[in-house]
């Protein structure tokens, strides 16, 4: 199993996940995140004082999905986080050892 | 008595009254969270100080008859004496004494606070209501005998103010410099930006400006007639005109029309049409305000250059903007009277009441400072002097600080007797079986 986790632009968050939902894809988590890549921040201007806003508001949407379908995955969360202007984000994958279900208890893929 | 103008200047006296809470929001949205309630209550207060100074004394030191050189009222008219309701200015087709009376108690009240927006977020409460006490005393209250009563001095001179650009804005500007440099700057200044907490009200209070602007101008001219019309077209003209002025050295300047530019212009725009009245036609209130916009846009940044703190740029829109309008209509005023002659003249009224203003209003921030102290304690103004004077803070916001909060011990309620407490779980215990028992509406999830 795999985790990946994308770090998106917070106004594409619902395509992603309707896209993800039409894949297949049965749960995922979906959290306020803040931060910065190559361009940094922003300048805000205040009657000509000027104020740096270095971390952006983001969301980080994480999935738990069999390694199977890890790339395709990826290729629907890039397709639909993709606006091709700087810090449209990233996404990575991590192996993962194992999943329980709270409520039953069961392991692996089936608690998918 | 002439009833067309009574209605319309007891009109005007409200509006007037208006400017004072639209300005508290105008200031109050350009300060900091930690300091917002302060900063409205700086304006606010006004409205107490002045209007019982004003009974008392100030519309005598002001309006009463001159003491002589043309530079104080006696105090003739102390409590309003010798006024009835059936006092007229100005013969059998003047208006009451007291509508007049009124609608000068507005100007009082707001030109003291304009001058708040500059010691924003670092000084004590009971230092500025004193400050405010004494320097409507010992300033406003005589300049506006200078240049409004027809023995004042600038008045004989023939110094064009018709609302208020000298006696209000240049007076409170200056006021404004130099208690500023008395008392310092915030600590933080050009390190840390200090972004406004809330330019949503800087717009409504902005817009309340604006709105009451009308009466303050055209209510100026103490009669429903062509120059209060004139007054008020020309007061919307110039306000347009100085928005736009503004926004383009902005834009040009630092490549954004900014929100708080379009609210700063509209008011540059007003205060610099506000000495202008009727003597200018449409064409000159247009020229006004774009200067006016353009040129207060550059000055806001003078307090970088020169380090001076003046929080909310009173000086840089109300100083310069009063100076730009006071000038200008010297030159531009119609029906032959704009000239050299009248720019001198406005020149003399402009730099005389600097210089009066100046010196007495730092004198009187040195007096406050030397007896009970003018500036919050380093600990105050760094945690907020919100809570410190007021005992109040501006926002709740749910969330770390709601949890973190408890009730003062006054308000909690006196400790129960065991009976009572036991009687307390059992209905809890109850309410909470009554609730399992209750039908699930919970919405299923997608």
């Amino acid at each position: 199993m795999k985790l990946i986790t994308a770090i998106v632009k917070p106004f594409r968050v619902d395509e992603i996940r309707e896209a993800l939902q039409t894949f297949g894809v049965q749960g995922l988590t979906v959290s306020e995140a803040s931060g910065y890549g190559r361009q940094r921040g922003h300048t805000e201007v205040y009657r000509g004082a000027e104020y740096r806003v270095d971390l952006l508001p983001k969301a980080r949407i994480e999935v738990l999905v069999e390694d199977d379908d890890a790339e395709d995955v990826i290729d629907v969360i890039l397709k639909k986080a993709h606006t091709g202007k700087i810090g449209d984000g990233k996404v990575w994958v991590v192996p993962v050892e194992t999943v329980v279900r709270v409520r039953t208890g069961e392991r692996g893929p089936d608690a998918l | 008595m002439n009833g067309a103008d009574t209605a319309f200047v007891l009109i005007s006296a409200p509006l007037v009254m208006l400017m004072t809470p639209g300005l508290a929001f105008f200031y109050g949205g350009m300060v900091r969270v930690k300091s917002a309630l302060n900063m409205l209550m700086m304006s606010f207060i006004s409205l107490g100080i002045v209007t019982v100074l004003w009974v008392l004394y100030g519309y005598s030191l002001a309006f009463g008859d001159d003491v002589g050189a043309g530079l104080l009222g006696d105090l003739g008219h102390i409590g309003f004496k010798g006024i009835t309701p059936e006092t007229l200015t100005g013969g059998k087709e003047g208006i009451p004494v007291f509508a007049f009376a009124l609608f000068q108690l507005m100007f009082a009240v707001i030109t003291p606070a304009l001058m708040s927006g500059a010691l924003a977020d670092r000084v004590k409460f009971s230092a500025w209501a004193l400050f405010i006490t004494l320097w409507v005393s010992v300033v406003y209250f005589p300049v506006a005998h200078w240049v409004w009563q027809a023995d004042g001095w600038l008045f004989k001179l023939k110094v064009i103010d018709f609302a208020g650009g000298t006696a209000v804005h240049i007076n409170a500007g200056v006021g404004a410099l130099a208690a500023v440099l008395v008392v310092g700057k915030r600590i933080g200044f050009k390190k840390d930006p200090m972004r406004p907490h809330s330019l949503p009200l800087v717009v409504l209070g902005t817009g309340l400006l604006w709105f009451g602007w009308f009466g303050f101008n055209a209510g100026s001219a103490l009669a429903a007639n062509g120059a209060a019309a004139n007054m008020a077209m020309n007061t919307q003209v110039a306000t347009g005109a100085a928005m736009l002025g503004w926004l383009a050295y902005e834009r040009i300047r630092h490549g954004a029309f900014t929100t708080l530019g379009a609210a700063s212009g509209a008011v540059a725009g007003l205060v610099a049409i506000t000495p202008s009245g009727a003597a200018v036609n449409a064409f000159g209130a247009l020229l006004i305000g774009v200067v006016a916009g353009a040129v207060c846009s550059w000055a806001v940044g003078l307090k970088f250059k020169l380090g001076f703190d003046d929080s909310l740029d009173v000086v840089g829109v109300h100083l310069v903007g009063g100076v730009i309008g006071t000038l200008l209509v010297g030159l531009l005023a119609t029906d032959g009277v704009g000239g050299l002659t009248q720019l001198g003249r406005q020149a003399i009224g402009a730099f005389s009441v600097m210089a009066y203003s100046f010196t007495v209003s730092w004198l009187l921030a040195k007096l406050v400072d030397k007896t009970i102290g003018f500036r919050a304690t380093e600990e105050d103004e760094i945690s907020g002097i919100d809570q410190v004077f007021h005992a109040e803070t501006a926002y709740d916001h749910t969330g770390v600080g709601a949890v973190t909060r408890t009730a003062a011990p006054a308000l909690h309620r006196p400790a129960a007797t065991p009976e009572q407490a036991d009687r307390e779980q059992a209905d809890g215990e109850r309410a909470d079986q009554e609730q399992a028992a209750a039908p699930k509406n919970k919405k299923v999830d997608a």
